[in-house]
């Protein structure tokens, strides 16, 4: 059980996709790269809605898509589930009507493509909700309405095109719980398609960082956010994702306590900290930032006008900053600094 | 305030007219007027020459919308360019190159003819045709701008699910546009109830055979003036209806 694609093909006379994927069943991996990096691209190109120019694809010993030896399964004929980006469910349909699609097209009898989409949309949560239609959703349950859709057929491959980013913030943690949920119940390889670096690390097995249509770093969430390899991948590692728990404004992150602005979100959080936003320090900042404490240079790197480092305990952060600023710190592996960084700067979101 | 003249004075071009025709209604002989022989024949011969043609557009015009919306071909400008020449065409052009080509010495109306007997001038599959080929391309263009402007990743979806070309047409392309479709049976349906020239020029203006109602109106205008005011008031009854009927759904998707 396990999808191997290897992708060559032309979008346009500038940009082409050339991508080795490969996924062992139970195994979630995501492609996370910037828009226009090739991503949608793939995807179709897995799903057989666009042939791919050389190279191989297979699901589970089976050649769905190889131009040298003239074999092209049509999309019709392979068995992958694909939730897509903005969901596409058709508007004419009710939910039930979206779930059973897949069935009805695959010659299942009505009455049993019926009772296996109910049993489906209870799955996702969605009792009682099966004669509206997608207009009449909200942003979740037409996810969840698309997720259902995607695994009602069975297939044997699970692809999810940006799943939560249509989603406002509030949804996005309570779908992205269905969803993993559903990801870990999947017994065959899954892809996960996006463009945010917390979707991918909460939901990815291994991640496969993609730019300009190629794959420029592959690993698990820690391997890139420790050891970027590229400027976009360090913009990603940057983006300090640490877990806590909130309570009044507070959050205890590895028992550091953290103020933050919003005072509403209680519970288990994700902490997001841009890494412009940690400001450094020689001596003890005067003013007065809300979060300000004394730690240690962990380690320094440069990347080209910017220096980026780690801080060391009580809490460990990537920090960037210019090159200038760096060398009139003098900041080197070691040094004693404070570093200071607004609630203002802290995103949180509830993490279900 | 100008705008208002304007507006005005546009909408007196459309009400003057139907009032001036309300004006010479023959209101107590309009009974037997509507029911005389010429009247019943031409308005009969119009309604099935007119619904005909629109189910001949739905069946010939939406393949062609496809084509013209779905597949890349060379010379793709060339034929939307020819079925839409009859919407710019005087219809009296378009019927004499109708006779000439489907006439009994036409290039095709010979061996069609020769081999079957059927000859399409003067009769009321004439007529259809006539009709056919002025008011199909409203079909055509309404369909291609409706296909144009449907987001073809939901049929990219559909075929994810595992259904077929067919079943992609008839459960999310077709009932996705069904909107369009309804706006060109509309305009479709309205263009083959008016139609005149191609028809009196291929069909020629034989009473129950070929003689529709705006042929009726146009010969009772020489003859029996009165009847003619009652044959327009019909059309424009028959017509209103029609629009009011699918006002909602027409105004909506236009």
């Amino acid at each position: 059980m396990s999808l191997e694609a290897r992708m060559e093909l032309h979008r346009s006379e500038t940009f082409r996709l050339d991508v080795d994927i490969s996924i062992p069943a139970h195994t979630t991996v995501a492609l996370l790269g910037p828009n226009g990096a090739g991503k949608s691209t793939a995807v179709s190109s897995i799903a057989g809605l666009r042939a791919i120019d050389s190279g191989r694809i297979s699901l589970n010993g089976r050649v769905l898509d190889d131009p040298d030896s003239d074999v092209f399964v049509a999309a019709e004929e392979r068995n992958i589930g694909v939730v897509f980006q903005n969901y596409l469910l058709f508007p004419h349909l009710s939910s039930l009507e979206n779930v059973a699609f897949g069935l009805r097209s695959r010659g299942v009898a009505r009455e049993e493509a019926v009772s296996r989409s109910r049993v489906w949309l209870s799955r996702v949560g969605l009792d009682g909700q099966e004669k509206r239609r997608p207009a009449d959703l909200s942003g979740g349950e037409a996810q969840r309405v698309a997720l259902a859709r995607a695994l009602v057929t069975e297939p044997e491959l699970l692809l999810l095109d940006e799943p939560l980013s249509a989603l406002d913030v509030a949804t996005r943690s309570s779908t992205r719980h269905v969803l993993i949920q559903h990801l870990e119940a999947f017994e065959g390889p899954r892809m996960v398609i996006t463009h945010d670096p917390a979707e991918a690390f909460l939901l990815a097995d291994e991640i496969l960082v993609i730019e300009g249509g190629r794959i420029t770093q592959s690993g698990t969430a820690d391997d890139i956010r420790l050891r970027p390899l590229t400027p976009y991948a360090a913009d990603l590692a940057g983006a300090n994702l640490l877990r806590g728990s909130a309570e009044h404004g507070l959050v205890d992150v590895d028992g550091h306590r953290l103020r933050v602005a919003d005072e509403l979100v209680e519970g288990a959080v994700l902490v997001t900290i841009p890494p412009t936003a940690v400001a450094v320090h020689t001596t003890r900042p005067t003013g007065s930032p809300r979060n300000t404490w004394a730690t240690t240079v962990a380690a320094v790197e440069r990347l080209g006008p910017r220096v980026r480092l780690r801080t060391g305990p009580p809490l460990s952060l990537t920090v960037e900053l210019t090159t200038a600023a760096s060398e009139e710190l003098g900041l080197v592996s070691g040094s004693e600094i404070w570093v200071a960084v607004k609630a203002t700067e802290i995103g949180i979101q509830p993490n279900v | 305030m100008l705008l208002l003249v304007l507006a005005g004075l546009g909408l007196a071009l459309f009400v003057v007219p139907l009032v001036g025709l309300l004006g010479e209604v023959p209101w107590a002989d309009l009974p037997a007027l509507l029911t005389s022989d010429i009247v019943t024949d031409a308005l009969w011969l119009s309604l099935i020459a007119s619904t005909t043609a629109t189910v001949v557009s739905i069946l010939f015009g939406v393949p062609i919308a496809w084509l013209l919306a779905r597949v890349d071909f060379p010379g793709r400008a060339l034929v939307r360019g020819i079925v839409t020449l009859p919407l710019v065409v005087p219809p009296v052009v378009g019927g004499a190159a109708l006779l000439f080509a489907l006439g009994r010495r036409g290039l095709v109306g010979e061996p069609i003819y020769e081999t079957t007997g059927l000859l399409l001038p003067f009769s009321t599959w004439g007529v259809i045709v006539a009709t056919s080929f002025v008011a199909m391309p409203f079909m055509v263009i309404t369909v291609e701008g409706a296909l144009r402007g449907l987001d073809e990743r939901y049929e990219g979806a559909a075929a994810s699910l595992g259904a077929r070309r067919w079943t992609v047409l008839r459960r999310v392309t077709l009932p996705m546009i069904g909107p369009s479709i309804l706006s060109g049976l509309v305009l479709t349906w309205a263009r083959a109830f008016g139609e005149f020239g191609a028809t009196i020029t291929f069909a020629g203006n034989l009473q129950g055979r070929t003689q529709s109602l705006p042929l009726a109106v146009f010969v009772a205008l020489e003859s029996d003036r009165d009847a003619a005011v009652a044959i327009s008031l019909l059309m424009v009854v028959v017509s209103l209806i029609v629009l009011i009927a699918l006002r909602d759904r027409w105004w909506r998707s236009l």
